[in-house]
């Protein structure tokens, strides 16, 4: 293993947490605690993970509709986005923004996105602002396989490589766009492909696989800072439940094929080869296990109790 | 005493106020087609790029919903960048960039990102351009909570408005009538700027009020020469700036002269004349003399040839004739 023993265990806390944190909003959706929906990232945590290990708090990241995982792994607040989830005034956009427009501007979290493809432009943005201030940020833009299909993807790419900016382009091919296999609506072999003809590096990884998307980010990090600029990765995943939380995602998916990529398990996986490697003992585990349970529902709790924005909030914070 | 002025073009106040800006404050970059070496297809911008290198003053592809993207990101980090759509009928290709980024992260955010992102499009009909060259598409972005939205009509107007544009952290539209670059005026010395949501009064009168935007405002004043001729004495009232909208004013004016013409260049049905007729008639209803008369642009897609395209445009006479008959 290419990392230390301490990261190792961080990348699966790491993974945990997410995993944990998507159940409990699941538990709380069946639950009628939450007013909206939230689209669950459980299967792909490997990517977030990886991809996030390798980050400062000064870089920027954008995330998606599917973005608690992307938040955690930034460093974002569990209490905070448990509250957010559930419309209080304590989560980190007030209430105002819910499960898809999670926020963290302190810790470089540019927005998850309701628009399908809508963080290309701000990604993009991001690195080209750090460019020009001279900084040694890099922003990473996560997207889904169905966003690869927007125009605007095509765009921002060739902004990229013309004026060579140090952005990521973190594609998390999960195999599903909404209710469609990507394989249907997707032209071409592979979603990296795509980077090649603007001269953008990319390549395709195990998404289920923490270490390979961490290696693949150091590479795509140490070129962008060194001011070589942008590189895509492909994070080959899959996402275990449905779209959201109020799709079983079995209508368009056999049973067979799920239960596939979960024999994959990316928090599973790295936690059998820890253990073969001597990195962490089963009881190490055991008290990371327990300290993220704690730590999941005492959000869930904190939430719960926290209180609702006074509606004269409405009207607030609609210009600066 | 008056204040120190000089006589300048509309597109000579707007590139002083973006080089000024630039000077005054590094973060502020020009970005979009054609804005470098060439300064701008109808040369506004002549002389930026001299002064201030390709690092900023940039030439984007013509890829405007990536380019307003980056705006946005590069807005929401630290930058002030300001965007020119060389034709303001391209913002239709940039709307989800404007409507559900940079209008609402700041909200979505709980207030946590600001995002000082200033866009200057171009607007107006008049040069034989058609359909999806000509179009005055400000209405659009006036519907949208969060974004602010500028409609200067003189030079010195152009200059205090985009001054103050680009130092707002909020995204702005700022609407150039193009056919009004060459128009020319005086412009204060030194470093004014106007504030947003004060309406201006062109001109002072007691017997109707025109409301007008942009260029539109010149009609206006035209019509009201041609009135006076016949007795009517005309007031111009130009708001300015549409999102945020001085009602105070326009109100005021109203009820002062009870009738009211209001006159702007975007196509009628559904757009700006209609807003502010209804605030006219929610403040000011008791004193009207008359029904207000709506003049906009022709609900049709501009045409090309000059009889068809002056037809679409709103000309002194329509005001003219609106007014006379409303006396």
């Amino acid at each position: 293993m290419s990392v230390d023993d301490r990261l190792a265990m961080e990348m699966y806390r790491g993974m945990l947490r997410i995993r944990r944190f998507e159940e409990q909003i699941l538990n709380i959706y069946t639950a009628g605690l939450m007013d909206g929906i939230a689209h669950l990232y459980i299967g792909e945590e490997a990517v977030a993970v990886g991809v996030c290990s390798v980050l400062n708090d000064e870089d920027y990241i954008t995330s998606t509709h599917r973005g608690h995982g992307h938040c955690v792994a930034k460093g974002g607040r569990l209490d905070r986005m448990m509250a957010e989830v559930m419309g209080r005034v304590t989560g980190y956009c007030r209430g105002k923004g819910g499960s898809m427009h999670i926020a963290d501007m302190s810790l470089g979290i540019l927005g998850a996105n309701g628009i399908v493809g809508g963080g290309f432009g701000i990604a993009t943005g991001a690195a080209m602002s750090a460019k020009m201030r001279r900084t040694d940020q890099v922003a990473v833009c996560f997207f889904g396989d169905g966003a690869a299909n927007q125009g605007v993807f095509f765009e921002v790419m060739n902004c990229a490589a013309i004026w060579n900016l140090p952005v990521i382009y973190v594609c998390e091919n999960n195999q599903y766009g909404e209710h469609t296999a990507t394989d249907s609506v997707t032209a071409g072999e592979c979603i990296a492909d795509r980077a090649r003809p603007f001269g953008i590096p990319s390549e395709v990884v195990d998404g289920m696989d923490v270490l390979a998307v961490r290696e693949a980010t150091v590479e795509a990090v140490e070129r962008a800072r060194a001011g070589q600029g942008a590189a895509m990765i492909e994070c080959v995943t899959y996402r275990y439940r449905g779209h959201h939380v109020g799709d079983p995602g079995l209508a368009y998916r056999s049973k067979e094929e799920i239960d596939e990529w979960i024999a994959k398990d990316p928090v599973e996986g790295w936690k059998r080869r820890m253990l073969a490697t001597g990195a962490a003992t089963e009881s190490d585990f055991h008290a990371v296990d327990e300290a993220v349970e704690k730590e999941v529902l005492d959000a869930v709790e904190s939430a719960k109790a926290a209180p609702w924005p006074e509606v004269t909030e409405v009207r607030k914070h609609v210009y600066a | 005493m008056s204040m120190p002025e000089k006589q300048l073009k509309f597109g000579e106040a707007i590139k002083e106020a973006v080089a000024e800006e630039m000077r005054r404050d590094p973060v502020v970059f020009m970005m979009g087609e054609d804005v470098a070496a060439s300064g701008n297809i109808f040369k506004v911008l002549v002389g930026l790029y001299e002064e201030f290198g390709a690092e900023r003053v940039i030439d984007t592809p013509i890829s405007e919903a990536g380019f307003v993207g980056l705006g946005v990101g590069a807005a929401l980090t630290g930058m002030r960048p300001v965007i020119e759509i060389m034709f303001g009928d391209f913002i239709a290709l940039t709307m989800d960039q404007l409507v559900n980024q940079a209008a609402k992260i700041r909200y979505m955010s709980g207030g946590q990102a600001k995002v000082p992102l200033t866009i200057r499009a171009t607007m107006g009909a008049g040069r034989s351009s058609a359909a999806q060259h000509s179009q005055s598409l400000h209405a659009w972005t006036s519907h949208i909570p969060g974004l602010k939205v500028v409609m200067p009509s003189t030079p010195a107007d152009a200059k205090g408005l985009l001054k103050s544009a680009i130092r707002d952290d909020n995204p702005t539209l700022f609407y150039e009538d193009k056919m009004m670059y060459n128009l020319k005026g005086p412009v204060p010395d030194g470093d004014i700027t106007i504030p947003f949501g004060q309406a201006d009064i062109k001109r002072t009168g007691d017997d109707v009020t025109l409301m007008a935007t942009s260029s539109m405002v010149h009609v206006a004043l035209g019509a009201a020469d041609i009135l006076e001729q016949k007795g009517i004495s005309a007031e111009v009232v130009d708001p300015r700036t549409l999102v945020p909208l001085d009602k105070k004013t326009l109100v005021e004016s109203v009820s002062k002269t009870t009738r009211a013409v209001v006159i702007d260049e975007g196509y009628q049905s559904f757009g700006i004349t209609a807003e502010l007729t209804s605030v006219v008639y929610e403040g000011a209803f008791d004193f009207l003399e008359a029904p207000i008369v709506r003049i906009g642009a022709m609900d049709v897609p501009i045409p090309y040839s000059k009889p068809l395209e002056d037809a679409t445009i709103p000309q002194e006479q329509d005001v003219v004739e609106a007014v006379t008959a409303m006396m």
